[in-house]
């Protein structure tokens, strides 16, 4: 059988179209989960005790169970609860919880990596709250943190493909769709997979150059 | 329309058969070639660790749900051949495995310190020996809770190979989920199914780890 890309090229506004939609869905997920994350490590180091169950609770669930499980439960569920929401809302809201499990376990390991002594030494030296927070927390729990979140993202971005099953029209619901039309599905997943590479190097590079801008100072690995 | 059954729940587990031979044929097939891409990785060779980084950068840098589809679907057509859908499916989850595990043993082998290489050539040993009797026990010791930790992906992600109509535990939660209309409830099984599977793996592996702490 011979190679035959150039009937997809008739689809390359879909195909960017797909694209934009994929990293928006990774962008959404990501900065809610972040968020979810931040809240549930801080809450999960010093919360009252049956939030810290909670918040337990939810990692372990949502780490041992299959995304695409958690998926179909909200895209199916939340329509039981009154709450209709199209599939690409739904899949962002799935992806957002899941996300938010990985990092809060990402953000509580590096918030656990500094020392109490270090704070201490901060506030010896008559740094403001402000100063200690600053540059005895923030930096070097981000640095601790930085590759572990950096390649949740990237995993992220590939776990968005799942979006496709429940057909949010991110860009493997569109791969999908140009097979049904072209039948050309060696093609077709070979495009779309170099697209999703494509992403991936981009974003590892550019955390890699970010890695180097923030964390010149102090001391490299 | 019927309701959620005992006759559902048996089809889940005998189901669930399938995602442990998707599992065991992933492991079986993809820890060799893990072994093989982490000993190209950490070989004095330059080719061949530039060989196993890029094999590893293009595997890992698309979704497995890509994988599949084109193992699946993609080459079959390419080939001309009809592909069992179980060889297709291991074939992808072969590729994922053998990537991923030879990451975490290549960073087991690499925090072996240099000296042990070293000493090991200083008794005489060959490259192979060197790496069998000295590096190789203590690697194993640092890369066991990430490959426990592993094991759990794999097993959550092995649910994919239902999008690729593979009757596994997924796939069978979904045609008893379309046969009764009661989704959260069998949904919800699947889940307590995946999840009774994943955690004791993940508390294990959280032990392994904590222990190995404790030693260093």
């Amino acid at each position: 059988m011979t190679l035959n890309f150039s009937q997809l090229w008739r689809y390359e506004d879909l195909l960017a179209q797909g694209t934009l939609m994929t990293l928006l869905l990774t962008v959404i997920a990501a900065g809610a989960g972040t968020l979810i994350g931040v809240g549930g490590a801080v809450l999960v180091r010093g919360g009252p005790r049956p939030v810290r169950w909670a918040i337990r609770g939810y990692i372990e669930v949502i780490r041992n169970t299959p995304a695409l499980i958690q998926l179909f439960i909200i895209f199916f569920v939340l329509p039981s609860l009154g709450l209709r929401l199209p599939p690409f809302e739904a899949a962002a809201v799935a992806l957002s919880i899941y996300f938010g499990a990985y990092a809060i376990e990402i953000i509580r390991a590096g918030l656990d990596a500094i020392p109490r002594a270090q704070l201490e030494a901060g506030q010896c030296l008559g740094l403001t709250r402000w100063q200690v927070f600053r540059h005895i927390v923030l930096l070097p729990a981000l640095r601790t943190i930085y590759p572990a979140f950096t390649s949740q993202f990237v995993l992220l971005l590939l776990g968005t493909s799942l979006a496709s099953q429940v057909s949010a029209e991110e860009l493997f619901h569109v791969g999908g769709f140009i097979e049904s039309r072209t039948f050309r599905s060696f093609e077709v997943y070979a495009v779309i997979c170099a697209i999703y590479f494509a992403l991936v190097m981009a974003f590892k590079l550019a955390f890699a150059g970010l890695e180097r801008l923030i964390f010149r100072w102090p001391m490299r690995r | 329309m019927r309701t959620f059954n005992e006759a559902d729940l048996l089809s889940l587990f005998s189901a669930l058969r399938w995602t442990v031979v998707l599992v065991a044929l992933a492991l079986a097939c993809g820890g060799p070639l893990a072994l093989m891409l982490a000993l190209m990785r950490s070989s004095r060779i330059a080719p061949l660790r530039w060989l196993a980084a890029g094999i590893l950068q293009l595997v890992q840098g698309v979704p497995l749900l890509g994988l599949l589809m084109f193992f699946y679907f993609g080459m079959p057509v390419f080939l001309g051949v009809e592909v069992p859908a179980l060889v297709a499916v291991g074939v992808a989850f072969t590729a994922y495995t053998a990537v991923f595990l030879g990451e975490i043993w290549r960073g087991g082998i690499q925090a072996v310190k240099q000296t042990q290489w070293e000493a090991a050539a200083c008794l005489g040993l060959t490259r192979w020996q060197q790496f069998r009797y000295v590096i190789a026990p203590q690697a194993f010791r640092m890369a066991l809770p990430p490959t426990v930790g592993f094991l759990v992906q794999l097993i959550k992600n092995t649910s994919l190979a239902s999008v690729v109509g593979f009757v596994e535990l997924a796939r069978a939660g979904q045609m008893a989920s379309a046969a009764t209309f009661q989704p959260l409830l069998v949904y919800s099984v699947v889940a307590a199914i995946y999840f009774a599977l994943c955690l004791p793996l993940t508390v294990w592996s959280r032990k392994l780890e904590a222990r190995l702490n404790g030693a260093r």
